[in-house]
């Protein structure tokens, strides 16, 4: 079987086993994400401090690149600004939306590696959703408080 | 490719036919198509594509209102069709026989304008089985009219909920039934004949949404006692852009218009409009008139085939499916309808249809994965999605077995 480039192994083993599900300890906000097509739904739990994101958990129902995503998302932002988890959502966002193949894209340097693996949708253009899901569902929720 | 003596078709059969459908020779990502995607769109003989370049190639002006040769080509063309689908599906004659440009038009068309006679206390009852295409178009009408929409259950198996659905027709208020002939998603085929009785009974007029039930099985609307009966012509092997709504006579000549425009009146002054009689008082503005005559090239192909032939080979294809699909560790088939067409759902424990969907594509496999246009009936399942396979005249058993041979292979690669 041709597994194709799409599911590399770190999404198939988050998508297996999330590292970062449930509900963070001492939640300040919560958010949540939908995508009708397909009915995934990711739910974030967010705790901020001063200084940044201090914790986010998610529960998702949805396929392995949904689940790999956001679980990856939780990974990414945890410890930074919220300032900075704008602009990596930004830059993931863009990155994806991209026509070019190449990887070389000015918008990919600084992302963190594990976030590259997402790279394959720009020729699965209709997943790009699935992926982008939960770093909407986390601009919504940084925007509101 | 191996066919087993079940099939009607013999194996140098099925290869001549399959060699008519030019896109089954395609390769996707390297590897052979397997279009297991058929109940959302079929693929065409060659003899429709040809036979619409033909058209605009030699025979091809507007209809109905050129004076020259070409119209009166296309017009007689066009007019053919109206009687090649009034005869394929049965009905009392051809005036009964509206182009639309799809099954959803067609509903739509029903819903505004034998709904506007429908009064404030009187319902339309559907079934929790419907495409959103013959469900939306009624909340409008129970939005804009006031009236009460009425849903029927189904059976957790599948099958319509038949004494649930004589007690919702048992008060009377009931106008309209408007229920699918064969589900989209299950794969259902309602007992079509029993359920315009059970409505007629109680003083509802009823249509069919035949979208699906129309390429598998021969219709006969008149057998059926149907009022209105609706289906697309591209999923009949035909082209998009083209579909039927066929409607008792005397019912289109009581219903206003649909929509105004040329070709649908007798007369026009600025004070008023006379309508034109049915058929042309609901086709305003240049319909689609290739497409309705490639329409009718389809029908003659299906009918060239035999719909005996197509109905053995899908029942024995569905079998055939549900046989090895059940064998699949972890594959759940959704529903167990008592009369199954050749559409089968299904889900695999912690995998995603949509993961499913990519997998199987990246193996050359069409398949449809997602709600299907049928949210409500996905809650009732308690399913958010399913993957979905489904058959058409073209297809193999060969197919279904890689088909199930590649999901063995996705499981192992998610579980």
């Amino acid at each position: 079987m041709d597994a194709c480039s799409l599911y590399d192994a770190v999404i198939v083993a988050r998508s297996r086993s999330p590292q970062y599900s449930g509900a963070a300890k001492a939640e300040t906000a919560r958010a949540q994400g939908t995508n009708p097509l397909c009915g995934d739904r990711v739910r974030l739990s967010l705790c901020e401090e001063r200084d940044g994101i201090r914790d986010l958990r998610h529960e998702t129902r949805g396929c392995a690149i949904c689940i790999a995503s956001t679980d990856l998302m939780a990974e990414t932002v945890t410890g930074r600004t919220k300032a900075d988890a704008l602009e990596l959502a930004r830059r993931f966002t863009d990155m994806l939306n991209s026509q070019s193949s190449s990887a070389d894209l000015d918008g990919e340097a600084g992302l963190p590696g594990v976030l590259q693996a997402f790279l394959p949708l720009r020729t699965h253009r209709s997943r790009l959703r699935c992926a982008t899901l939960p770093w909407t569902a986390l601009g919504e929720a940084l925007k509101h408080d | 490719m191996s066919i087993s003596e079940t099939d009607s078709l013999s194996h140098a059969d099925l290869s001549h036919l399959r060699g008519q459908f030019p896109i089954l020779s395609q390769t996707v990502h390297g590897k052979p198509l397997i279009f297991l995607d058929s109940a959302a769109s079929a693929q065409k003989p060659d003899v429709v594509i040809d036979g619409m370049a033909e058209m605009m190639r030699s025979q091809y002006a507007n209809i109905h209102r050129g004076l020259h040769w070409m119209s009166e080509r296309s017009t007689e063309a066009y007019e053919a069709a109206r009687s090649r689908v009034a005869e394929f599906l049965g009905a009392g004659s051809r005036e009964e026989i509206i182009f639309t440009h799809n099954s959803t038009e067609a509903i739509n068309l029903v819903a505004y304008s034998y709904g506007s006679l429908i009064r404030p206390g009187q319902a339309v009852l559907i079934s929790e089985m419907e495409h959103h295409a013959n469900l939306v178009p009624w909340q409008m009408l129970r939005d804009r009219a006031g009236i009460e929409l009425r849903v029927a259950p189904i059976s957790d198996d599948g099958d319509l909920d038949l004494d649930a659905y004589g007690a919702l027709l048992s008060d009377g208020k009931v106008a309209l039934v408007a229920v699918t002939h064969m589900s989209n998603v299950l794969g259902t085929v309602t007992p079509a004949a029993r359920l315009v009785e059970m409505a007629h009974s109680a003083g509802a007029k009823i249509l069919l949404d035949g979208s699906q039930a129309v390429v598998h099985r021969r219709v006969n609307v008149r057998e059926l006692d149907a009022d209105f009966y609706t289906f697309t012509g591209h999923k009949l092997y035909g082209p998009t852009g083209i579909g039927v709504l066929y409607g008792r006579r005397e019912l289109l000549e009581a219903m206003p218009p649909f929509m105004g425009g040329g070709d649908m009146i007798s007369s026009v002054t600025f004070e008023k409009s006379i309508w034109a009689p049915v058929p042309a008082k609901f086709e305003a503005g240049t319909p689609a008139i290739v497409e309705a005559v490639g329409l009718g090239i389809a029908i003659d192909w299906m009918e060239s085939v035999g719909f005996d032939m197509i109905e053995a080979h899908e029942a024995a294809l569905t079998k055939h499916a549900l046989r090895v699909l059940t064998d699949v560790p972890g594959l759940s088939i959704v529903g167990k309808p008592r009369d199954r067409g050749g559409v089968v759902s299904f889900t695999m424990d912690d995998v995603h249809p949509h993961d499913i969907a990519t997998l199987l594509d990246r193996n050359g496999i069409a398949v449809r994965a997602g709600h299907h246009c049928a949210e409500p009936l996905m809650r009732r399942l308690g399913l958010t999605a399913t993957a979905r396979a489904s058959f058409a005249v073209y297809t193999t058993e060969h197919e279904i077995d890689v088909l199930a041979a590649t999901l063995r292979h996705i499981r192992q690669f998610f579980v």
